[in-house]
């Protein structure tokens, strides 16, 4: 046990000073632009919607001031505080209000503090964003709404500052579900999520908004949504995973090759509506699927991606006999350690 | 009570203590997790200047720190003799006063809000009513407008029991709150409604043809059939698309009139949701956005005395619903929800402040839900008929405007006979067209989700139409494929 967890430290510490990889080769991307961590991708990101569109609103909790993440830093002085403003505390409200301000042909950029608290939001993101252009027969939308929320572990914030609840909003047809996993990640998508013409749950890895440093272009880029990423080839076996947790697959991947096995890591980015041609033509390639997410296994988005690519590979065809393994990451805040032996669980 | 007015800004702690532990990491996240967390401890931090500074020596300094630049006490004193009614203290809001007396506000007033009404009764105008005089031909068209909503409720009311729609809702009781209100509004203003206010809609325009379109669910339905009955919603007459949950729409409406406010639109949002739509969080939400947001937005509550079997004794104890605009510094009126040019004139007055000093108003509109909740509902198995009958005749908002109109000598019997027979007639036709018109094709089933369907619904309508070529008996044949 001890040897374990001096290896889980070791891991940790790899994973803290390496650099983020946006490319297949594992090395640092070069984007031809400046050097910069997620949140300030996210904050120049914010910058550009807000430049190019006069009729784009940035809000939420602490917001004016530039956010407990300083990702809306500089945005109230540069755009004024009629665009960029503090709402009360309440998420609910916070939806609702970028719910009615979307429908009027704005771009409603909603920040929920952490996801951990979009819950009393659940409602107006279930039964109103996602359906009101649907029950309206297409006379309205509020296709303009993007809602940001901070998601996932960083290892010290418990129950109420470390859940992915991503699943809970991709069993809900009419609304988008996108993370990024690196800094140029990040802006690119950030931007094609504020400009689609559907509402948007964007979850950003916060344990990376500071960890994560890469070159990013600084011009205005967008990167396209429902289009996963292979970030490396291999032909053991597919790695399927998204956000913060491809970090740690992706050290994983390093360590097997060292084993000798030759793995493929698959970047969803987008989980609702998914790319499955992408994540099913790898797993025709090597036969073999694993998927790795931090929230809880139970009803996770990982139950859908091997439902549906052991009904499109395996049994449609009987061609291959698929191995599926779920991992996850738990967020208890004195269990750190877990999620780093779950790691050596993903090598094994 | 001996009294000590300590002196309350005697040490500053900072705000970015680092208290717990568990916060110091790698990462200087750790600090904006417990900024935060400061951040929703403010409003319990002020709580404390307020009330514990009146104690005891033994009080913990940290109880007596500064949070706010901009809290202090305007004067300190030492002695317990001092004229404390001069002592204040600066707040966020405004100098609150200190007092001696330790007394709590009342729960409510002696003397409920009054209720303003022009109208009374018998349809004679109030003596030393301020009013809006309406003209002949405004009045005309609010009594029109409300005979053809209690005659279509009627005729789809009994469509609905023949099994030939679904489902249905009256506004049966409440043709002045959705007539006059409509009647008081530009139709720039933006409605976001409940589902009990298709007078608005009469009144803009939309045609008894499209009404029946959308109960029947034929492909003229403008919601392409998704819905249930009465799920009303048009773009062209600037009323958002109903959906069934209850007060959901009231943020949207805040949303959407900051939006005006930007393009500084002479115009506003108006609102419009039950007695019980004001216990959901929603309400509060909108209320307290629209006025820290300062959006012109017109909040009215139909406060009908029930929410399906739930009177409101059992949804509220305060006052009514318009004692809690005060509380999110929203100004309100009540007013009588039957007396349609009270309606009328309170809504006027609300859209000018609104627009003028881009606020929200909120206006309670006393009424009562003369009909069933809704078609799956039998009101009579919790609450007496005596009282449902005195509502519908006494109290009657149709027939209230109607003695008004005919005093005026703007309105007879004949006139009122042809009128409710030619609509009669109208409805009876516009049912039989709509339900022999063909329903929406199977494919709108899938659009719409997005504005382009992604490859998974595309998949899914793939698989749903092998279904019915394989089961094509099971698949109803009055829908195109």
């Amino acid at each position: 046990m001890a040897s374990v967890l001096r290896r889980s430290q070791t891991v940790l510490n790899s994973l803290c000073r390496r650099q983020f990889s946006a490319s297949p080769d594992g090395n640092l991307t070069t984007h031809a632009g400046k050097s910069m961590n997620l949140y300030s991708a996210i904050n120049q990101a914010l910058h550009i919607a807000l430049e190019t569109d006069p009729r784009a609103y940035v809000f939420g909790e602490d917001v004016g001031f530039g956010g407990v993440f300083r990702c809306t830093t500089g945005l109230a002085d540069r755009y004024g505080k009629d665009r960029v403003f503090n709402t009360p505390l309440c998420e609910q409200g916070i939806v609702g209000f970028g719910i009615g301000l979307a429908a009027m042909g704005n771009r409603a950029i909603a920040e929920i503090q952490f996801a951990d608290y979009i819950y009393p939001a659940f409602d107006q993101i279930v039964n109103e964003a996602a359906k009101f252009r649907y029950r309206s027969g297409n006379q309205f939308n509020c296709g303009g709404l993007t809602i940001r929320a901070p998601y996932g572990a960083v290892g010290h914030g418990g129950h109420y500052h470390s859940q992915s609840p991503e699943a809970f909003f991709c069993h809900v047809p009419g609304i988008k579900v996108v993370i990024p996993r690196s800094p140029y990640q990040a802006k690119g998508l950030l931007l094609s999520c504020i400009r689609d013409e559907n509402p948007v749950v964007f979850f950003e890895p916060k344990w990376l908004y500071r960890l994560a440093v890469e070159e990013v272009p600084e011009d205005d880029f967008m990167l396209p949504l429902s289009q996963a990423d292979v970030i490396r080839e291999g032909s053991d076996i597919t790695l399927v995973g998204w956000g913060a947790q491809l970090s740690v697959m992706e050290q994983a991947c390093i360590d097997a090759e060292k084993e000798g096995i030759s793995c493929e890591l698959i970047d969803l980015r987008t989980l609702l509506p998914w790319d499955k041609e992408t994540v099913e033509a790898s797993v025709r390639k090597t036969g073999r699927l694993l998927i790795s997410h931090e929230a809880p296994v139970t009803g996770g988005f990982g139950a859908e991606i091997s439902a549906s690519i052991v009904e499109r590979c395996f049994l449609r065809q009987g061609e291959q006999n698929i191995n599926v393994l779920h991992v996850v990451r738990p967020f208890s805040s004195l269990h750190n350690p877990i999620h780093i032996l779950l790691l050596c669980l993903c090598i094994d | 009570m001996a009294f000590q007015v300590r002196k309350a800004t005697t040490k500053i702690i900072p705000h970015f203590r680092n208290g717990m532990g568990f916060f110091l990491g790698p990462l200087e996240m750790g600090f904006f997790n417990s900024y935060s967390t400061h951040l929703r401890n403010t409003s319990f931090s002020a709580h404390k200047i307020g009330t514990r500074i009146l104690g005891s020596e033994n009080m913990p300094t940290h109880l007596f720190s500064r949070r706010f630049e901009s809290i202090k006490v305007g004067k300190q004193l030492n002695c317990v003799n001092d004229d404390r009614d001069d002592q204040v203290l600066e707040f966020p809001g405004g100098k609150v006063k200190f007092t001696s007396q330790l007394s709590f506000i009342p729960d409510r007033e002696e003397e409920r809000i009054p209720c303003f009404r022009v109208l009374d009764d018998n349809g004679r105008p109030c003596m030393y009513s301020n009013f809006t005089q309406v003209s002949k031909e405004v009045a005309m068209k609010i009594y029109h407008d409300m005979v053809t909503l209690q005659t279509m409720d009627t005729i789809f009311y009994e469509a609905q029991r023949q099994g030939r729609i679904s489902f249905y809702v009256t506004s049966l009781g409440e043709e002045a709150i959705n007539v006059a209100s409509a009647a008081a509004l530009s139709l720039d203003d933006l409605i976001v409604p409940q589902y009990r206010e298709a007078g608005v809609l009469i009144w803009r325009g939309f045609t008894l043809k499209e009404f029946a379109s959308q109960c029947f669910g034929n492909k003229y339905d403008y919601c392409k059939g998704r819905q249930m009955p009465v799920h009303y919603g048009s773009k062209r007459h600037n009323y958002f698309t109903v959906a069934s949950t209850i007060a959901s729409q009231i943020p949207h409406a805040v949303g959407a009139a900051y939006s005006m406010k930007m393009d500084k639109k002479d115009a506003c949002a108006v609102t419009y949701f039950g007695d019980g739509g004001t216990s959901e969080g929603d309400f509060h939400a909108a209320l307290n956005f629209a006025a820290v947001l300062e959006a012109p937005v017109i909040f009215i509550c139909r406060n009908n005395g029930w929410a399906i079997s739930t009177p409101i004794s059992d949804q509220f104890r305060s006052d009514g619903v318009v004692v809690k605009g005060q509380a999110y510094g929203v100004r309100s009126i009540r007013v009588d929800g039957n007396d349609a040019l009270a309606v009328y004139n309170a809504v006027r007055a609300a859209r000018e402040m609104a627009i003028q000093e881009q606020r929200p108003i909120l206006i309670e509109a006393l009424t009562y839900r003369a009909g069933h909740h809704t078609t799956s509902d039998d009101s009579t198995r919790y609450r007496p008929a005596q009282e449902m009958e005195w509502w519908r005749v006494a109290m009657d908002p149709v027939s209230r405007f109607r003695k008004w109109i005919e005093s005026n000598g703007w309105w007879s019997n004949e006139a009122e006979a042809e009128l409710r027979s030619r609509l009669r007639k109208q409805l009876l036709e516009e049912i039989q067209l709509a339900e022999r018109s063909e329903k929406p094709p199977v494919a709108d089933a899938f659009t719409d989700v997005y504005d382009v369907p992604p490859s998974n619904l595309q998949e899914q309508e793939k698989w749903l139409r092998k279904t019915i070529k394989t089961h094509p008996q099971d698949y109803p044949s009055n829908f195109p494929l």
